[in-house]
């Protein structure tokens, strides 16, 4: 009877890896139902990056000067910028699932079951690539409709997109490990706005940093956030709108805008940023997840 | 007979508190063990370190013949956890919570799917299964929590207080799904503040309390512990309560205890009814007029006092001079949380 019992209760053993990626595809599933039926969430991911391209592109627009040829070029120079900002933000949904899966135990049940101890991780980080995917797409559709133009080829613009996703990607396993180790989801929240808005905004997201005051010029110059707003403006064709002649892709590297070295290997410098915070926080996270427990 | 769950000198202490401090216990295959403490007592704390949760600072442990420490993986595909608080997904419906639960377990998809219709059906959660568990009640949430536990069909189960904050009928329900398992051969370990439930479900118990055993044995063990059957009875006429204590000590086997305001007498017997029939049929000799007789047994919870010097539950109330004790008082269990 012992034996019986014990074997009628074993399961599979899949192999590592199919383990890895099947369970975080579960996880994933589940994460994707979860947007599907909490409204406030959908919404969120929707309309906010449409706010935000309305908002930002006819209000800013309005300092750029008075033309409305200068005001659609600021249009154009800002959605780069704007870009950057909603996916770096939707990198912290994970910090905030994280924390909110702790809260309500039900990081304990999985750590019960026989998964792949990053599963959950890989699962939840990849919902927030899943999602971005749908940010970007809603946000590219409203910033074609209020003017917006790829002068670089559509290579250049996919290149420019992966590169945002991977930064983000990155992102959220930063965030995974502030979610794992924060008292409550809210904290996240609070701690990712009081972050997030400093950092996207001390860069060339919204206006040239070139003009700004010292010490932030030099913040801004080595700040990722700025290097792939400058890779996505000379991969979508931005780099000079707001001078009014769009130019293509890859042109000579303006000396001006790319006042550092970061700015002027864009894609290098980003590529760096997202290969050390994997490097750093899939193994931290992780980490924190084979020890979190509900408090 | 194998034990399904092993536990030696588990200790795991956070700063100054002591959470558990040096658990040892055994689940002989195929039984109940009942772990019952007050809040705060170390109960989470050593399903935790037993489930793979956190690690103990010291001991060692093994469940379903997989050691905890060295085999964390082998321990998980053999057992079922419903922890302290149901810890279902409320934006997936209860099909959902569980088809997910089986897919984690590897189950295939088609099997994932029949066993959550199985389940769904066992737990009488049929009607509600396509809604979100959001809009489930407390009773529903906690037996959805079980299911997910027995997806996988575990050979061992851990239950965290899995009543508690329930209402009574809840409660019952529970009771009865747990039950129905112990039928079937698997072995349980479950954590419980409620002296009855442990009564009620339990092969063996260990009352634990600032993280150590204080006692261990059977439920009739653990009343024994605190002495025998006691008989008590109220005279009508309280001049009468001295030639009544004279009766009760020709009927029992040591002091009469008298309490001359509820004109209360009570004395140690053995004989059980027998005793309880001599003294009523004396009383009657006697023209005695007698309101109440009874033969009281000593309950956990007079077992918990005299074991740890305080009540299992902070906020009960003292009881009542009620004199049986073989009945199921839901009211006195509401008050814990
Ligand atoms: N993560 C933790 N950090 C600090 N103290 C803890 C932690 N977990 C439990 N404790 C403490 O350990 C003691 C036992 O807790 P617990 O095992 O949850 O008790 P029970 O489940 O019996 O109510 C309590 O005093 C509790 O405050
Ligand atoms: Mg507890």
């Amino acid at each position: 009877m012992t034996t019986e019992q014990l074997t009628t209760g074993q399961i599979a053993r899949p192999s590592a890896i199919g383990s890895f990626v099947s369970d975080g595809l579960t996880v994933a599933k589940r994460n994707l139902i979860k947007i599907r039926r909490v409204p406030d969430l959908l919404i969120f991911t929707t309309l906010q990056p449409i706010m935000f391209v309305l908002l930002f592109g006819y209000v800013f627009g309005s300092l750029a000067g008075s033309g409305a040829s200068v005001q659609a070029g600021y249009r154009e120079f800002m959605m780069a910028g704007i870009f950057t900002q909603t996916i770096i933000f939707g990198a912290t949904i994970t910090g905030y699932m994280m924390a909110e899966d702790m809260q309500k135990g039900v990081i304990d049940r999985f750590r019960t079951l026989p998964m792949h101890p990053s599963s959950v991780l890989f699962g939840r980080t990849l919902t927030d690539v899943l999602n971005n995917v749908i940010v970007l797409i809603v946000m590219s559709l409203t910033g074609l409709i209020i003017g917006w133009r790829l002068h670089g080829g559509a290579l250049h613009a996919l290149w420019a997109y992966v590169l945002m996703l991977l930064f983000a990607y990155a992102l959220s396993w930063l965030f995974a490990f502030v979610g794992l180790r924060v008292r409550s989801p809210e904290v996240v929240n609070n701690a990712s706005f009081m972050v997030i808005f400093p950092v996207t905004f001390i860069a060339n997201t919204f206006v040239p940093s070139q003009n700004m005051p010292s010490v932030l010029k030099t913040i801004a110059g080595w700040n990722p956030v700025s290097t792939i707003t400058q890779s996505a403006r000379e991969n979508f064709g931005n780099l000079y709108a707001l001078k009014g002649n769009p130019q293509p892709t890859h042109a000579q590297v303006d000396k001006q805008t790319a006042y550092t070295w970061a700015l002027q290997h864009p894609d290098l410098y980003t590529l760096i940023w997202t290969v050390v915070l994997l490097a750093v926080f899939v193994p931290l996270a992780t980490s924190a997840y084979k020890k979190a427990v509900a408090k | 007979m194998t034990d399904a769950v092993t536990a030696d000198g588990l200790v795991k202490h956070y700063k100054e508190v002591k959470a558990v401090d040096g658990v040892s216990l055994r689940v002989p295959e195929g039984s109940v063990l009942g772990v019952l403490g007050p809040n705060g007592a170390g109960k989470t704390t050593t399903v935790r370190m037993l489930t793979t949760l956190i690690r103990p600072d010291a001991g060692s442990a093994t469940v379903a013949g997989a050691d905890v420490l060295r085999d964390p993986q082998e321990v998980r595909r053999r057992i079922g956890v419903s922890g302290q608080y149901a810890a279902v997904d409320e934006h997936l419906t209860g099909r959902e919570n569980l088809e997910m639960v089986a897919r984690l377990y590897h189950l295939p998809r088609g099997e994932a799917k029949a066993r959550a219709r199985e389940l769904l059906a066992q737990f009488r959660l049929e009607d509600a299964a396509n809604r979100p568990t959001k809009t489930y009640s407390g009773g529903m949430r906690r037996r959805l929590d079980l299911a997910g536990a027995l997806v996988a069909r575990p050979p061992v189960i851990f239950l965290d207080e899995p009543t508690t904050g329930l209402d009574p009928r809840s409660r019952g329900d529970m009771w009865e799904v747990i039950n129905d398992l112990v039928g079937h051969g698997t072995s349980v370990l479950l954590t419980t503040q409620y002296l009855e439930e442990a009564d009620r479900l339990a092969d063996n118990i260990v009352v634990i309390d600032h993280g150590q055993i204080i006692a261990e044995g059977t439920a009739d063990q653990l009343k024994a512990q605190v002495g025998g059957e006691r008989l008590e009875i109220t005279v009508a006429d309280p001049a009468l309560l001295d030639q009544a204590g004279d009766i009760l000590a020709g009927v029992g086997d040591g002091a009469v205890e008298t309490d001359r305001h509820s004109r209360r007498l009570i004395v140690p017997v053995s004989g059980g009814t027998q005793s309880l029939l001599a003294a009523v049929r004396r009383f009657d000799e006697a023209s005695i007029t007698v309101q109440d007789i009874g033969i009281r047994r000593p309950t956990l919870d007079d077992a918990f006092l005299s074991l740890t010097g305080h009540r299992a539950e902070q906020s009960e109330q003292s009881d009542e001079a009620d004199v049986d004790n073989d009945n199921d008082n839901d009211e006195q269990l509401e008050l814990a949380r």
